[in-house]
């Protein structure tokens, strides 16, 4: 019973991107695919399924997490409302 | 409790979803010890996720809670299973398929929030046939008429509702997640069992006999599904402090007899306890208990159907090798 395990991706509907619902076993990508849309949308919940061997996604690690997101920290001004409109100014 | 306990179920399961998404916006206050760090997750009402460092016991009690629940969910298909070939009108028999198909898809969700906490499918699977690891002792009782199909729907399922929905506020996302998904389906099934109840209770004599003889049977079951009394119970107290559990079983038992006995008067059905009645000052209904020592017999393996339950599952497990060998061999064809 060692199937591999596959993450699952579902949009939801058009215009929404794939999003992550859970995983599941199965000996290969057409088997997770056919168990994926039996477990996770037997109620019409997508319109696409994604599935995605686990052992090929690289994740950051958590203990890591405040130096590997520290650059984004200090840099305020990546954002619109670091800036001072001057008064007057219009559709900016 | 959360003043809406008895806002319908979805409502209840849509505010807890709500309440996920507002607490992941909190900030918390980061520390480099590993342990504060995961206290302050905890007490902002975050979610604390796999990969997140977690103290050992409360890795080992998210185990042996989501495994125990999803050996419910999958043994749970047989007392419900036993009645598909028989029930009354193709209606019924396509929606008890889909109420058991759902019962494999909850076994399945929460096998995998389980193997994000680092044990395996193939470690739970043999634990459960190995008689390792609990299910809910409910199943070991048989389903001896159609009725009982509605009586577990109304009352088996509508406890593990009760159960359930402060379990999508759980402190560990995984389970969160599964919880929310499992108890929205869960509104179908209890649904379908009071309307099963509610058809019968207004058919013949003999139908309305049937609907109060699974009553009878299933109400003090039910209540044990609630575990031992407070004071008895071994793991509640460390439970609520890591907001894994989020109320006692006797608050939640209370909270489910209050809610049946207006059920069943509307079904026009007796609930079998002659000293079941509203207590003014405490503003609940007075209940009989039910037995636990006989929940802790069953529990042990001496309720009426325990080795059946098993045996089946071995059975089914054995029987199924093939199929999961022909789809490994093919697989590995692909790949050559």
């Amino acid at each position: 019973m060692s199937e591999p395990l596959w993450e699952i991706f579902v949009r939801p509907r058009r215009g929404l991107a794939h999003q992550h619902v859970g995983s599941l076993h199965a000996p290969d990508a057409e088997m997770a695919l056919r168990n994926a849309r039996d477990v996770y949308t037997r109620r019409q919940e997508g319109v696409s399924i994604w599935v995605v061997r686990a052992e090929a996604i690289t994740a950051s690690s958590p203990d890591e997490k405040d130096a590997f997101f520290d650059p984004a920290a200090d840099k305020v001004y990546r954002h619109p409302t670091f800036y001072a409109v001057p008064e007057g100014a219009e559709h900016i | 409790m959360y003043g809406n306990d008895f806002a319908p179920l979805l409502e209840q399961v849509d505010s807890a979803e709500q309440e996920l998404r507002e607490t992941s916006e909190r900030a918390v206050a980061t520390s480099d010890r590993l342990e504060e760090y995961f206290d302050a997750i905890v007490a902002a009402d975050q979610k604390v996720e796999p990969r997140d460092w977690m103290p050992e016991a409360y890795r080992r009690t998210l185990i042996r809670q989501i495994a125990q629940h999803a050996h419910s969910e999958i043994i749970g298909m047989q007392p419900e299973g036993n009645w598909i070939s028989r029930a009354p009108t193709l209606k019924r028999k396509a929606i008890l398929l889909a109420k058991v198909q759902d019962e494999a898809g909850h076994g399945l969700y929460l096998y995998a929030a389980a193997e994000t906490l680092g044990i395996s499918r193939e470690e739970l699977v043999e634990m459960l046939l190995e008689g390792r690891q609990k299910y809910s002792s409910i199943f070991n009782y048989p389903t001896l008429t159609w009725a009982d199909i509605g009586a577990i729907g109304w009352l088996v399922d509508g406890a593990a509702i009760v159960n359930q929905v402060p379990l999508c506020r759980c402190s560990y996302g995984p389970y969160a997640r599964a919880m929310i998904r499992i108890c929205k389906e869960e509104s179908f099934h209890q649904r379908q069992g009071y309307e099963i109840l509610h058809t019968l209770a207004n058919g013949t004599d003999a139908q309305r006999a049937m609907a109060q003889d699974a009553v009878d049977r299933w109400w003090y079951p039910s209540l044990a599904m609630f575990g031992p009394p407070d004071g008895d119970s071994t793991h509640s107290e460390r439970s609520m402090g890591w907001k894994i559990k989020r109320f006692t079983n006797d608050e939640l038992r209370q909270r489910f007899v209050d809610m049946c006995v207006q059920q069943a008067g509307v079904l026009g059905l007796r609930l079998p306890d002659p000293d079941l009645r509203w207590n003014e000052e405490r503003g609940a209904h007075d209940y009989t208990q039910p037995d636990y020592d006989e929940l802790v017999r069953v529990i042990k393996g001496e309720g009426p159907c325990n080795r059946q339950r098993m045996a089946h599952r071995r059975r089914a497990y054995e029987e199924g090798a093939w199929v999961r060998e022909a789809a490994r061999a093919h697989a590995e064809k692909q790949h050559v």
